[in-house]
């Protein structure tokens, strides 16, 4: 990452969000601005639940997510993200932020 | 600005961020910006088995807007010289 806290060294990879209603999303950083809007390709969605694994949904196309409703991007090791078993996973939905 | 100048003193540290919807984030802190966006390296989040969605993600960036606390090692602050420094600025510089 640079030393400044813009995105600029994470356009083109794989990024993790959590947004501020507890979503997950993982996909490819297109574009950000500084208000913390996201440009993200071929995005997926990774639904949690205690009773069966994580479900992943495909979105084809661009999100666009809105910088207010982000919470936190990290930047994924695709290594290590090939090796989660996410079929496995079981998880409570991550609560939403209450401002 | 205090806190901004504040945390910048400290990067490098070990700190542990709270955020709104009970996330716990530890790891280095690498940087902070005026809004107080975080970026921690080297993160690991607390209670993994409950918070499974970050264990392929080694560095992050956290916004400010949905930090609750953050987590500081002691004796990184001098509190004395903080109070100070806070009352100044309570007065106007």
């Amino acid at each position: 990452m640079s030393l400044e806290t813009g995105f600029a060294s994470l356009v083109g990879t794989q990024i993790s969000v959590i947004t501020s209603d507890g979503k997950h999303y993982v996909g490819l950083l297109r574009g950000y601005d500084q208000t913390t809007n996201l440009l993200l390709q071929e995005c997926q969605e990774r639904v949690y639940s205690t009773k069966s694994g994580v479900q992943v949904i495909q979105n084809p196309g661009i999100y666009c997510i809105r910088g207010d409703n982000v919470a936190v991007v990290g930047e994924v090791d695709e290594e290590a993200d090939a090796q989660l078993d996410l079929a496995a996973t079981k998880a409570p939905p991550l609560a939403p932020i209450h401002h | 600005m205090l806190f901004f100048s504040l945390f910048k003193t400290l990067v490098g540290k070990e700190v542990t961020v709270e955020l709104k919807n009970d996330l716990c984030i530890s790891g280095a802190l690498h940087s902070v910006d005026q809004y107080l966006n975080i970026k921690l390296t080297n993160t690991r989040v607390h209670n993994e088995q409950k918070y499974p969605h970050m264990m392929s993600v080694r560095n992050c960036f956290i916004r400010g807007s949905v930090v609750r606390y953050v987590h500081l090692p002691p004796g990184a602050v001098d509190v004395e010289v903080l109070h100070d420094a806070t009352r100044r600025e309570a007065r106007g510089g």
